[in-house]
């Protein structure tokens, strides 16, 4: 081991001292509105957004989670990202198992099929029309997963995985008799499982987030996912009074501010429980897919 | 994409095969050959031709006096009225710019301030270090954009908001952000980086853990400087990757980035002169007035400039910097 400059550990030095302010920097919006969302509301209004909450309160919390309004969106997400992920997958990976064998004359045929659609789309109007007046889907649950169950971009992240399996192992497997299907159950899938577990993680989030195609496609508020209900709660009162109405206390002032806050900090939760345990796996996923392309 | 080398007997013996049955019959045999194969991809195939070639075929929409109730085959054709009435509306200039602005800065800011990230994390040796500080970065990524708007209205509100505090601090004036369009550019780029630049870098770290480790023992050996081997061996090893999502990006340019600029922007007619984008301004035309000719029209020109643009620039890519092109 060479022993290091000066001018190494100075370089090194600043490197972490910059990651260290960037990693800050994208933590503290995070902080400043957890906090925000746990104080109470006069305070906010005395003192402004604080990074630690002055008077600590859990008041927009149970206003929340007293209306029915919450659950049925998470309802509706929850429902959204387990079969969204779940059918995005399974299209997706045969998909991408298809153009990945090299035996198969037109995988490249296909495969650009699939990458035109990257380039080239039809835009918003033809897709609306489309969905809500010829397939009829407005205010129907699926519209938030068909129209968009394939992700090119994921699919060429898998294609480019499976291609990079030693072919060997299934030319082994076909030699001891074993047909397609089973080489892709036993054999690809069981070590393709980081690169399955990253995309799933991509369309998992997908759906997690999906707001757009609520606010083209849904106006019945049972519908509504989580994240379009935060919009809709940031553009007006609606659900505060609505909320405020629910709760029988004279000249009761619904705390708007932190409401709104408290209501995002739900609808964040579950991913800020899950990411710690998927983050290894995706990173490792996402660079072999990446490499590979 | 590269071709598969075929042995010379079974070459000759597909030629063969394919002189004998024709050019259909050579294509059924390799559909029943592969027939599991093609099985898989028909889901997949099926999908692509509703949701995304169909759609294609609406395109005719642009160049129509479209009426819902007449549909697209009863509806009368207009030639490029439809973009003209774009045209001469005094917005057009407007939102072009703004579009093409703020997407050259999303990305040559993005693509910085991922690389520089790339090259710094894999340089540090502390393994918590990287790992606490890449869970970090990369976490505001998951944040939908509705959810970081929220998070704006405490940032940039004028009474109370942080950085109005931060103003207050060093004794400026309170800002009123929400009524003042000439700072959303660096906001929005701000905001940008906030929420992808952790998750962009990682692309550019699979390219660095890519680079033969040789390369830096032997410059070591040189004794060249931690910053010499940043400078002469990672950044321009790094090119290709960073000239190949470039490519990728620019398609885009004139596809505003609708969820980022909705959410956070909304509907606020005094944020407009610098934050309106094609995008959202296709979309108040569709949602609010219902024109579906107009939409359509820009929607169409979005589209096409776009996929020239990555011709043109996948084109120039090719001649300079070969392992960059994408086809």
């Amino acid at each position: 081991m060479i022993r290091e400059s000066i001018p190494d550990k100075l370089l090194k030095l600043s490197f972490y001292l910059i990651l260290t302010l960037f990693s800050v920097y994208c933590l503290l919006p995070i902080v400043a509105v957890v906090s925000s969302s746990f104080s109470t509301e006069s305070s906010i209004l005395r003192d402004g957004y604080t990074l630690f909450p002055v008077e600590f309160s859990l008041e927009a919390y149970k206003l929340i989670f007293q209306d029915q309004t919450i659950y049925k969106a998470y309802g509706v997400t929850i429902f959204i990202t387990a079969a969204g992920t779940a059918l995005s997958m399974i299209f997706t990976s045969a998909m991408a198992y298809a153009i990945s064998v090299k035996t198969v004359k037109y995988r490249n045929a296909i495969a650009f099929y699939a990458y035109f659609t990257m380039l080239f789309h039809g835009g918003l109007v033809a897709n609306y029309l489309l969905i809500s007046k010829y397939l009829g889907m407005k205010n129907s649950i699926w519209v938030l997963i068909i129209p968009g169950l394939i992700s090119a971009w994921n699919m060429f992240l898998l294609r480019n995985f499976f291609a990079s399996i030693d072919e060997s192992l299934a030319e082994s497997a076909k030699m001891d008799g074993a047909n397609d299907a089973y080489i892709l159950m036993r054999i690809i899938l069981p070590v393709s499982l980081p690169a399955l577990a990253t995309v799933g993680l991509f369309y998992a989030l997908g759906y997690w987030n999906k707001w757009f195609d609520a606010l083209l496609y849904i106006s019945d508020p049972d519908k509504f996912p989580l994240q379009y209900l935060i919009q809709r709660i940031m553009n007006n009162l609606d659900y505060v009074n609505q909320i405020a109405a629910d709760v029988s206390i004279p000249n009761f002032i619904p705390p708007a501010i932190t409401v709104r806050l408290a209501t995002t900090m739900v609808t964040i939760g579950p991913i800020v429980l899950l990411y710690p345990f998927l983050q290894r796996y995706f990173v490792k996923g996402l660079m072999v897919g990446a490499v590979k392309g | 994409m590269s071709g598969t080398v075929m042995k010379q007997p079974e070459l000759l013996q597909k030629k063969l095969s394919g002189q004998q049955r024709g050019v259909l019959g050579a294509f059924f045999h390799e559909l029943i050959r592969n027939k599991f194969l093609y099985v898989l991809a028909l889901p997949g195939i099926v999908w692509f031709f509703i949701f995304c070639y169909v759609p294609m075929g609406g395109i005719v929409i642009a160049f129509q006096d479209f009426k819902a109730v007449k549909g697209i085959t009863g509806s009368p054709f207009v030639g490029l009225k439809n973009f003209e009435f774009f045209f001469h509306s005094k917005d057009w200039l407007l939102i072009v710019r703004n579009t093409v602005l703020l997407n050259v800065l999303f990305i040559a800011f993005g693509t910085l301030a991922s690389v520089a990230i790339a090259v710094m994390v894999t340089e540090l040796g502390s393994p918590w270090f990287k790992m606490i500080s890449q869970s970090v970065m990369i976490f505001p990524h998951f944040l939908s954009w509705t959810v970081v708007a929220m998070f704006m209205t405490a940032f940039v509100a004028t009474e109370g908001g942080f950085i109005n505090q931060l103003l207050g601090m060093i004794g400026v004036q309170p800002v009123a952000f929400l009524s003042s369009p000439q700072y959303w550019p660096a906001i929005l780029v701000l905001l940008k980086i906030w929420h992808g630049a952790g998750f962009g870098a990682i692309i550019y770290m699979a390219a660095i853990a890519g680079i033969n480790p040789d390369i830096y023992e032997s410059a070591s050996i040189d004794g060249a400087t931690r910053w010499q081997k940043i400078r002469f061996i990672t950044l321009p090893l790094l090119k290709p990757t960073v000239i190949l999502l470039t490519i990728l990006a620019v398609g885009g340019i004139f596809n505003g980035d609708f969820g980022l600029i909705y959410a956070i922007i909304g509907r606020n007619p005094a944020l407009y002169p610098t934050t309106d984008v094609i995008d959202t301004y296709v979309f108040r035309a569709l949602m609010d007035l219902g024109d579906m000719g107009m939409s359509a029209a820009v929607g169409f020109l979005q589209s096409f400039i776009g996929f020239i643009l990555v011709l043109t620039v996948n084109y120039i890519a090719k001649k300079t910097a070969p392992e960059s092109a994408i086809f």
